[in-house]
C-alpha cells in the first residue's frame, strides 16, 4: 500500500515486495508433538519512505522479527525482494550491515562487556577508526544519559539499563536506517525519552529512517509516522496511526471494572456479556455511541452501580484498530 | 497492500544510482577490537575458571609422581600438563563460548556488523590463548620443579602456546559453532580436553595401538612433543621446529575450519 505521505513521496528507502519465508514442518520427539509448518511471513510488501519512523505493530509471532531479520541479512527469504537504497539486499545479504544499524532483542554478545567498551567495540566493528569510535561512543553515552554507567558491564546492569546500552552501541557508528527491535523493552520512561529524543535527532539532523519493531501500541500511537499491522506473517493493514484509527473512529470503547465479579445476575449487566471481551474483573466492549451511552447509563444508574469498581469511555486505540482488522489480541502491551 | 504497478520496480533503479556503503571494517583492526572485547571479559568471566584450569594440571602432575620415575616419562607429563591448560581455556571453554553465543542470538550481533568472519573468530581464539599464558607458565615451572627438569628452555613455550593455543582454540570454536545445541557444544568441549588430558599427559609408549594413532591426530599433541623434547640437557632443534610446524599447519587448518563454521552459524537457516 503506498499511502502519499510526504515522507514516502520524497524517496523510498526501504521497499520489500512479496516476501515469503516458511518454517519447515518440525518432526515431533518423543513426548513433544511436531510443529506444522509454518509461514512466518506470507508475501509482505511495504515501503518506508526517507526520515519515516515506520513500524511494524503486532503479537508475538506475527513475523515481525522474521521479517527483521529477511532486512537485516540475517535470514534468507525464500522469495520476495528486499531493496535498501538501492541495494539488493536479498542477492546481496552482507551489504545490510553497512547500511543498517540494527539493535537486536538479544545482548548474549555483549553482556560481559562494560557500557562503554561495548560501545566502543561495535563502532570499532562498523568500520570506524579507533578515535572516531571513541569519540562516538563518548557522545552517544552522553545524550543517552549512560555516562555514569559507562565503566559497569552490562551483565550487572538492570534490564532497561541493559537495553539503553544495547541501544547505544547501536548508534555508535553512523547508518542511513536504523532497525531496532522492540527497542524500550524493560525501560523506565525516563530511558524511554532518551531513545525517542535520540531517534527524533537522527532524523531531523541526517535524514535518518527507523524502522521499529512493537508491541506496545501506546508507544506506536504516539512515535510512529506510520505503521504496518502483521497479523500471522501478514501485513494486514498499513497506514499512520490516525489513519487507521478513523477506521474505527464510529466506535467508542467502553472498559468496565468490576470491583469482584461481574453481576450476570442483572439483566442490563447480562445484556452487554455477548459483547464484551473478559479479562479477569475487565471487560471490554466498542460500541456504537448511542450503544455505548446506553450501556454506560444502564450499569451505573442501577444495582449494577454497587459492583462496579471504575469504568471508562475512550475514543478507539490502535488495539481496536487491530481488533477490528481482525487481529488476535493477545501479546498486544500497553503502557 | 496491493502496490501500484509503478512501485513494483525498485526504487533506486527509477532514481538511479544506490547510496554509497559504508565503509568495511577491515581485518587487523577488527580481530584487535575483538581480542580486546574478549580479553576484558575473559577477566571478568574466566579467572576462576584459569585457577581451575591451573590446579588440575598441578594435581595431575603431583599424582604421576608416583606413576613415572624421571627421564622422558617425566617430560612427557610436564610438557603435557602444561598444554592441558591451553586445551582447557581454547578448547573447552572456547566451544562452550561459541555454543553459547550461537544459541542466545549473540552471533546476530557480530553478523549484522561488517565485519571478516576470520577477525571475529581470531579474535575470540587469540584472546583465549593469550589468557592461557599465566596458567601455563604456573603449571610448567610448578612441574620442572617437581621432576627437576631444567627451566633453561621454558622460553620454548613462547612458540608452543600461540601454536597450540590457535589449533586448539580454532578446533574449539569449530565445535561450538557446529554442535547443533549448546549443550552439545559444552559436551564436545569438555571430551575434546579429556582427549587432551589422557593422550597428552600419559606417555606415549604406554597407550595401546589404535589410542597412539589417536594421539597422533589431536592438534595439541605436537606442541607437547616439542615442549618435552626442549627439556634435554642438548634439544634436538630440528625435531623441536619439525612439531611446532606441523602444530603452525594444524592451527592454520584448524582456524579455516572455524571461520568457515562461524559464516555457516551466522547466516541462518
Amino acid at each position: 500500500m503506498s499511502t502519499g505521505t510526504a515522507a514516502a513521496r520524497a524517496g523510498t528507502v526501504c521497499a520489500v515486495r512479496g516476501l515469503t519465508k516458511t518454517y519447515p514442518a518440525a518432526r515431533g520427539r518423543r513426548g513433544s508433538a511436531g510443529t506444522p509448518e509454518i509461514r512466518a511471513t506470507d508475501g509482505i510488501d511495504l515501503d518506508v519512505g526517507r526520515g519515516e519512523i515506520f513500524g511494524l505493530l503486532g503479537p508475538n509471532g506475527a513475523g515481525k522479527s522474521t521479517l527483521v531479520r529477511q532486512l537485516t541479512g540475517l535470514m534468507r527469504p525464500d522469495s520476495g525482494s528486499v531493496d535498501v537504497l538501492g541495494h539488493d539486499l536479498v542477492r546481496h545479504p552482507e551489504r545490510a550491515a553497512r547500511l543498517i544499524g540494527y539493535l537486536g532483542q538479544e545482548s548474549t554478545a555483549l553482556d560481559e562487556l562494560t557500557v562503554s567498551l561495548a560501545a566502543e567495540t561495535t563502532g570499532r566493528l562498523r568500520g570506524l577508526p579507533a578515535k572516531a569510535a571513541r569519540a562516538e561512543r563518548d557522545a552517544v553515552l552522553e545524550e543517552l544519559g549512560l555516562t555514569a554507567l559507562a565503566g559497569r558491564p552490562l551483565k550487572k546492569l538492570s534490564g532497561g539499563q541493559r537495553r539503553l546500552a544495547c541501544f547505544a552501541a547501536a548508534l555508535v557508528g553512523d547508518r542511513p536506517v536504523l532497525v531496532l527491535d522492540e527497542p524500550t523493552t524493560g525501560m523506565d520512561p525516563v530511558a524511554r525519552r532518551a531513545v525517542w529524543a535520540a531517534v527524533d535527532r537522527r532524523r531531523a539532523e541526517r535524514g535518518a529512517t527507523v524502522l521499529l519493531v512493537t508491541h506496545n501500541v501506546i508507544e506506536a500511537e504516539t512515535v510512529l509516522d506510520r505503521v504496518a499491522v502483521l497479523d500471522r506473517g501478514k501485513v494486514i493493514a498499513c497506514d499512520t496511526p490516525a489513519g487507521l484509527k478513523e477506521r474505527v473512529a464510529s466506535e467508542v470503547r467502553v472498559e468496565l471494572v468490576w470491583r469482584e465479579r461481574a453481576p450476570v445476575e442483572l439483566p442490563e449487566v447480562a445484556a452487554l456479556r455477548p459483547r464484551a471481551q473478559e479479562s479477569g474483573r475487565r471487560w471490554v466492549l466498542r460500541l456504537g455511541p448511542d450503544a455505548a451511552r446506553a450501556a454506560v447509563a444502564a450499569v451505573t444508574g442501577g444495582p449494577a452501580f454497587a459492583a462496579l469498581d471504575d469504568f471508562t469511555l475512550a475514543t478507539p486505540s490502535l488495539e481496536d484498530v487491530y481488533l477490528a482488522l481482525g487481529g488476535r489480541t493477545e501479546g498486544l502491551v500497553k503502557a | 497492500m496491493e502496490a501500484p504497478p509503478e512501485a513494483l520496480a525498485a526504487p533506486a533503479e527509477r532514481a538511479g544510482a544506490a547510496a554509497p556503503l559504508a565503509p568495511r571494517a577491515r581485518l587487523l583492526p577488527a580481530l584487535s577490537a575483538v581480542y580486546r572485547a574478549q580479553l576484558s571479559r575473559a577477566k571478568v568471566a574466566r579467572i576462576p575458571l584459569l585457577f581451575v584450569a591451573t590446579f588440575q594440571s598441578i594435581g595431575i602432575m603431583v599424582l604421576m609422581r608416583g606413576v613415572v620415575d624421571g627421564g622422558s616419562e617425566a617430560r612427557a607429563v610436564v610438557a603435557g600438563s602444561s598444554v592441558l591448560v591451553v586445551a582447557f581455556v581454547a578448547l573447552n571453554l572456547l566451544a562452550q563460548y561459541f555454543g553459547q553465543l550461537r544459541a542466545g542470538g549473540g552471533l546476530d550481533h557480530y553478523a549484522t556488523l561488517p565485519v571478516p568472519p576470520a577477525s571475529v573468530v581470531l579474535g575470540a581464539a587469540a584472546a583465549y590463548a593469550s589468557f592461557t599464558v599465566p596458567g601455563t607458565l604456573v603449571t610448567a615451572i610448578t612441574g620442572c620443579v617437581l621432576f627437576g627438569l631444567p627451566l633453561a628452555h621454558l622460553w620454548v613455550l613462547a612458540a608452543v602456546i600461540p601454536l597450540a593455543g590457535a589449533a586448539l582454540a580454532g578446533l574449539g570454536a569449530a565445535l561450538g559453532l557446529l554442535a547443533p545445541r549448546q549443550e552439545l557444544a559444552t559436551l564436545l568441549g569438555q571430551l575434546g580436553m579429556s582427549a587432551a588430558l589422557l593422550l597428552g599427559v600419559l606417555p606415549a609408549d604406554r597407550l595401546p595401538g589404535p589410542i597412539a594413532y589417536a594421539r597422533d591426530l589431536l592438534p595439541s599433541t605436537y606442541g607437547v612433543e616439542a615442549f618435552a623434547h626442549s627439556f634435554g640437557s642438548h634439544p634436538d632443534w630440528a625435531v623441536i621446529s619439525l612439531d611446532l610446524a606441523v602444530c603452525a599447519a594444524v592451527g592454520v587448518v584448524s582456524l579455516l575450519v572455524a571461520t568457515w563454521a562461524y559464516r555457516r552459524a551466522a547466516v541462518s537457516r
